[in-house]
């Protein structure tokens, strides 16, 4: 089971994409309202999810994607979204996630909170005028804030 | 894009790491579902980007991510799945429900009639006070036959076995009935049981005990594996059946206290009813409960045994050194044979149940040469008391109890001696711990024999004293 040259590259942009070091907590802190707004914008699965993640944050954040299940589940626990089964068009059986009403009040209450943060970075971003250094996009990635 | 060889290297590929993923206890079938459908489509995707599709697995798996961080990280989030939950109702979807109910609704049943059959003899004028040796003759017929037929309802045996199960009951039925047993004390009006009817309340039950392995193994009691589950269905049983005596204890004292407090006295219903159903019933509960839990909780017996069997062996390492330092005798009283006995067996249940959880394949190791150490210093005490006994056997002369305690003190003996020997040779690798297993599951028939030769036999050779 040799990867040809093609397929490293493959792997290579795949499994470590071009994806930035964010802090662990960082995307954990995130991932509630990342998952809840993607839900917010219709009912999704895991896979489904994670594609969305990757094309708001144009790629630049890389979730292990196990560690999503964990997270959906807490988020089941805590009521903010439900679970179903439904068997998908390619024929298995598919997980999907709906919002719930206590889950579009947490979006709407992290959305305040993540906006309060953002506005404290910007401004002090702006007051320190250091700029930021070319082909380290990390700052100017804009988190995704229930969009 | 792919081939049909591929596709199908594939799914073994898919296969295994799902057979991976579904070991890990923070991960339940219904997640393993959820990655899976995850990583086919991941893997989809790949195929579709112009990966092969042993590439495209490896990519996905890659995404997917550690294993053990994803155990961990759903661990976290589902601690109390480490706790292995009892219930009775599966959560996952796609399991049979129904079955798990009716499977319930059926040990319920007969649980109540158990209950009600321990009553049924009070309809034609058996009054359990008067008639106690009828109601100890045949307690093991009141339970027995339904707590078989719970098995024969789940496993389906084939109806030669099914005819011989019945005859097995019938056969000690009559036994247990026929006979003219004497009283205890003569001319009494209570008729406490003598003692040939009492090896006879002693003996049935360990000779219906195979009739229920029988029918327990399924058409699996020819194999060792068969018989060993039954083992492990027999320890497993006892202790739950003791918790739920506990349980029952409980319940009966809270009775009593709040039923005394307003002037009601529950002693009457408690002996008559109460303790005699609940006794029956309970056996088919915990039957019920071993059935549905023995995947989904660790097995008990197996653990009391590890615990246990280093304190035996150091009390009768201990007791053989006291024996020869201080130079005593055993004194050897009149119903000494039947506590060597209990040794004995107390020594074989740890033996039994350290065997049906050992990893037949697994290297001698120090747990191993422990089990040989208290083995042979069982059999040590064993003789010694013997020994002691033989001297006097016939100053004592040979009662029926004395015959029957003498016969299983045997019996016990050769299993242990041969038991130790095994393992001394699986101990220095000239044997396998599969002919240990062998030997004991083998074994199994010979306990019912005596015991059925002793409901048979003793009453009428001893003049049904």
């Amino acid at each position: 089971m040799l990867l040809g040259k093609r397929g490293f590259e493959l792997v290579e942009r795949c499994a470590l994409g071009d994806a930035m070091e964010i802090n662990k907590d960082l995307i954990a802190a995130s991932s509630t309202p990342i998952v809840l707004a993607i839900l917010a914008e219709g009912d999704s699965y895991g896979y489904a999810i994670l594609k969305r993640v990757r094309e708001l944050s144009g790629g630049r954040m890389e979730w292990t994607d196990g560690m999503l299940y964990p997270v959906l589940h807490r988020l089941e626990r805590l009521g903010y979204v439900e679970a179903r089964w439904e068997v998908a068009e390619s024929g298995r059986r598919r997980k999907y996630y709906r919002i719930t009403s206590r889950g579009r009040a947490q979006l709407a209450e992290e959305r305040r909170q993540w906006q309060a943060v953002d506005a404290t970075l910007r401004g002090i971003w702006s007051a320190l005028r250091i700029p930021v250094p070319a082909g380290d996009p990390v700052w100017a990635v804009p988190l995704p804030q229930g969009a | 894009m792919s081939s049909p060889e591929n596709a199908a290297t594939l799914e073994a590929q898919i296969g295994r790491w799902r057979s991976y993923l579904e070991r890990r206890q923070a991960i339940r079938s219904v997640d393993v579902a959820e990655l899976e459908d995850h990583l086919r489509e991941q893997i989809a995707g790949l195929v579709e980007a112009g990966l092969a599709a042993d590439e495209a697995f490896l990519v996905a798996v890659k995404r997917l991510g550690e294993l053990d961080a994803i155990s961990r990280e759903f661990a976290r989030e589902h601690s109390d799945r480490l706790w292995k939950q009892f219930v009775t109702a599966p959560t996952d979807a796609g399991e049979p429900q129904t079955a798990v109910r009716t499977d319930a609704i059926v040990a319920f049943g007969l649980a109540v009639a158990a209950a009600v059959a321990v009553k049924v003899p009070a309809l034609f004028g058996l009054d359990l006070n008067q008639h106690a040796g009828f109601y100890l003759r045949n307690a093991g017929l009141f339970v027995l036959p339904l707590l078989t037929g719970y098995f024969v309802w789940k496993r389906r045996p084939d109806p030669v076995t099914l005819r011989w199960l019945a005859v097995a009951f019938i056969a000690a039925a009559v036994f247990a009935n026929v006979y003219p047993f004497a009283p205890h004390v003569p001319g009494s009006s209570t008729h406490d049981p003598g003692n040939t009817e009492m090896l006879t309340v002693l003996h049935l039950p360990i000779a219906l005990w195979l009739v229920v392995g029988v029918a327990y193994a399924g058409g699996r009691w020819g194999q060792v594996s068969g018989r060993m589950d039954f083992i492990r269905f027999s320890g497993e049983l006892f202790i739950y059946y003791v918790l739920i005596a506990l349980g029952g204890g409980v319940l009966t004292g809270f009775m009593a206290l709040i039923f005394e407090s307003i002037g009601v006295d529950i002693e009457p219903f408690f002996e008559s009813w109460l303790l005699p159903c609940g006794a029956a019933g309970g056996v088919i509960v915990a039957a019920w409960l071993v059935e549905a839990k023995q995947s989904v909780i660790e097995n008990m017996a197996p653990v009391l045994a590890r615990l246990f069997t280093p304190f035996f062996a150091a009390v009768l390492i201990t007791f053989l050194g006291t024996l020869v330092w201080t130079g005593r005798g055993i004194d050897i009283e009149r119903d000494v044979l039947i506590a060597f006995d209990l040794i004995l067996v107390v020594v074989l249940g740890l033996l039994l149940y350290s065997v049906s959880a050992r990893e037949a394949t697994a290297p001698p190791g120090i747990f191993d040469v422990l089990q040989v150490v208290l083995l042979v210093s069982a059999l040590l005490v064993d003789a010694v008391a013997l020994w002691a006994i033989a001297a006097r056997i016939t100053e004592f002369g040979f009662t029926p109890n004395r015959v029957a305690a003498l016969g299983e003190n045997v019996i016990l003996l050769v299993n242990l001696a041969w038991s130790a020997a095994l393992y001394t040779r699986f101990l220095r690798r000239r044997g396998s711990f599969t002919d240990l297993e062998r030997w004991q599951t083998n074994y199994l028939p010979v306990y019912a024999v005596w015991a059925a030769i002793v409901v048979i036999v003793f009453p009428p050779v001893f003049g049904y004293i």
